[in-house]
């Protein structure tokens, strides 16, 4: 991934009659770049992703592609090349004069085209498939042909629109390497839109989280999932425990009445929070050890963890561990100080946004 | 023994109900090949019927147009009807209601009714153009008009089960909104089109009310004709007349029922 910027979205706003979907989005991406848009349905995902195709235009706002305003050229004007959700194939042609589409549109000489179809098939591990019809083939297999198809044009983006929604997990899991191998072969940028966090964060160097049409956090994966800016990321993002609490001063917070040691300062004095602590990050000690105090209300067994639910000043704690504390037995909770985030609490309407409306 | 009588009654019935319909036309099929002019006697196979029909020039005329009518009118209302199609499918889903339900209106119409308006249409229209006569362009105009719907009616569904994306990803993939049109969305709906002809070809061959209320007095077309000739007395010519066109309606009617049933099979395994 270089640093150079190759998309750049200025102040885009969409309406559709009353309602705006999306409000003064500003967001870059860099060349080489793994960017996924991320957020709940009806969040403006595929919106985006298609006034950077082309197939929207914004009410408001500039597109620029490579320096150059595109933000009222036509999709088959643009460089860039989309991947749909249902594969969009044409049924009444081959997998050949599928993946041929673009190229004789270009107008490209017949030995190109064979050489192209040859690699890109290959690419894609579809070697000899080429005379099949595409109602032939799995949902996967499809997928790979759709993919197929829009690499042979040599785009500089490819934009995918929940490529892998339709498909199996299996399938899915087997598939998210596929794309990550060919992102790396190919060289190129994707932009990739998905409601699956899970999706998203194996496959990004970027995750935009998006809610309600404002984009709520922008950042690698590492950071989305342990530094969320808010509410609404830290749920979306993985499950945690997000706690209203008080900043004491720089470096101690007040969560439900015990003096928690944490590392973020600049809150100000006794300054209202929320503070995000994923499951994985709680210990539980013996009680005399523990910050606070807590009984064990319940217990499941994960496979890689367990997960409990402890009862303390107030609140049930989701914790996950390896170790297991049985239902009923008290425990103490220790929380490591990098392990605490903090977050500012939101006041104005614009972040009202951000409050969690899904479960 | 009472399941044997249940299925006799059952045979008996269909086989009843099957004799009321088709015996007029199947005694009209007998009388175009007897010999003997008179109608309550058989004497002897012949298809003089038939070559004394083709030396009729006015019966070949009325052939020549019904044939080229349909053929026009079909291809007209084709153009028209897709073109009103993609258009109906492409609104809202409240207007597109609307929409078809106007549009199927014509069909369930009492045919005198569109019949007479389409003559007073053209009676008006000479009060403008007084040089417009009705006759072939009239009739023609007339035909595409109540072919319109049956068009729409199947190329729709057709519309209806293409994804929109396919044409989204032709022009992703460089095609312009025309060549998208034309190489992904046409092929697409192109049985739908096919019926569609079909149909209209047959309902334009099969007219009697619409054409005669406006034609005029110079054009006939067989179905005319073949009225006209009966109210001067019934000449076995019209018989073998008649004989052909039920066939050529039955046969067309065939195909387009074989070609919905071939693309209703190759719709259900897609999505
Ligand atoms: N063509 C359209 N007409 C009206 N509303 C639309 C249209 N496309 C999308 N929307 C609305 O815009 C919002 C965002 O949609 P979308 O971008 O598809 O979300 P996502 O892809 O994140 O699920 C939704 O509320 C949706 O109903
Ligand atoms: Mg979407």
């Amino acid at each position: 991934m270089s640093d150079r910027k190759l998309i750049d979205l200025v102040d885009i706003t969409k309406q559709y009659g009353d309602s705006v979907v999306l409000d003064d989005l500003n967001l870059y991406i860099r060349e080489n770049e793994f960017l996924t848009l991320l957020g709940p349905s009806g969040c403006g995902k595929t919106t985006t992703l298609r006034i950077i195709g082309g197939f929207e235009t914004p009410d408001k706002g500039k597109v620029i592609f490579d320096g150059k305003d595109i933000t009222r050229l036509a999709p088959n004007e643009r460089q860039l090349n989309t991947v749909f959700q249902k594969y969009a194939l044409f049924t009444h042609m081959t997998i050949t004069e599928n993946i041929a589409f673009g190229l004789k549109i270009k107008k490209k000489s017949k030995q190109y085209i064979k050489d192209k179809i040859d690699y890109a098939l290959k690419l894609v591990n579809l070697d000899g498939f080429g005379n099949r019809m595409p109602d032939s083939l799995s949902g996967g297999q499809q997928q790979r042909i759709a993919i197929a198809r829009a690499i042979v044009n040599e785009p500089k983006v490819l934009l995918l629109d929940e490529p892998l929604g339709a498909l199996d997990l299996k399938m899915r899991q087997d598939m998210q390497y596929e794309l990550i191998r060919l992102k790396n072969e190919l060289g190129i940028t994707f932009v990739y839109v998905t409601h699956d966090q899970e999706e998203a964060l194996t496959m990004s160097d970027t995750i935009v989280v998006m809610n309600q049409g404002y984009i709520q956090q922008v950042g690698t994966p590492e950071m989305i999932y342990n530094e969320p800016k808010n509410a609404f990321v830290a749920d979306f993002i993985g499950e945690s425990n997000i706690i209203s609490a008080t900043m004491v001063e720089d470096k101690l917070v007040n969560i439900l009445g015990a003096n928690f040691v944490c590392v973020d300062t600049g809150f100000g004095r006794n300054q209202p929070v929320d503070v995000v602590i994923r499951p994985e990050d709680i210990d539980l000690v013996k009680p005399e050890d523990g910050i606070i105090k807590g009984r064990v209300t319940s217990l499941i067994f994960k496979g890689v963890h367990y997960e409990m639910e402890v009862m303390a000043n107030g609140r049930e704690w989701l914790v996950h561990s390896t170790d297991l504390s049985p239902v009923g037995s008290e425990v103490g909770i220790r929380v490591d100080p990098f392990d605490i985030q903090i977050m500012n609490r939101p006041e104005s309407e614009d972040e009202e946004v951000v409050t969690i409306d899904e479960p | 023994m009472v399941n044997a009588i249940k299925k006799f009654i059952q045979k008996f019935y269909l086989g009843i109900m099957l004799l009321f319909l088709y015996a007029p036309i199947l005694i009209l099929i007998v009388l175009s090949f007897n010999k003997s002019k008179s109608r309550s006697k058989w004497g002897g196979f012949t298809l003089d019927w038939y070559r004394s029909l083709f030396e009729s020039s006015d019966l070949l005329t009325a052939l020549y147009n019904t044939l080229l009518i349909a053929l026009l009118s079909a291809l007209g209302a084709t153009l028209l009807g897709t073109m009103g199609a993609i258009a109906i499918n492409r609104m809202r889903k409240s207007t597109r209601t609307i929409m078809m339900s106007i549009t199927n209106i014509p069909m369930l119409n009492a045919e005198i009714v569109t019949a007479i308006s389409l003559m007073l249409l053209f009676i008006a229209v000479r009060e403008f153009i007084p040089n417009f006569q009705l006759g072939f362009l009239s009739v023609l105009v007339s035909h595409i008009t109540f072919n319109i719907p049956y068009v729409i009616l199947s190329v729709s569904p057709k519309l209806k089960q293409t994804d929109r994306s396919t044409y989204e990803a032709a022009m992703d993939l460089g095609a312009s909104p025309i060549m998208a049109f034309f190489k992904v969305v046409l092929p697409d709906i192109m049985p739908g089109i096919l019926s569609g002809f079909l149909l209209a070809f047959t309902m334009s061959l099969d007219d009697f009310v619409i054409t005669h209320f406006t034609k005029g007095p110079g054009l006939d077309t067989l179905s005319t004709k073949i009225y006209a000739e009966t109210r001067k007395g019934i000449q076995p010519e019209i018989y073998a007349l008649s004989t052909i066109l039920f066939g050529a309606v039955f046969l067309l009617l065939v195909l387009v029922n074989l070609r919905k049933d071939k693309n209703q099979a190759d719709a259900k395994p897609r999505r």
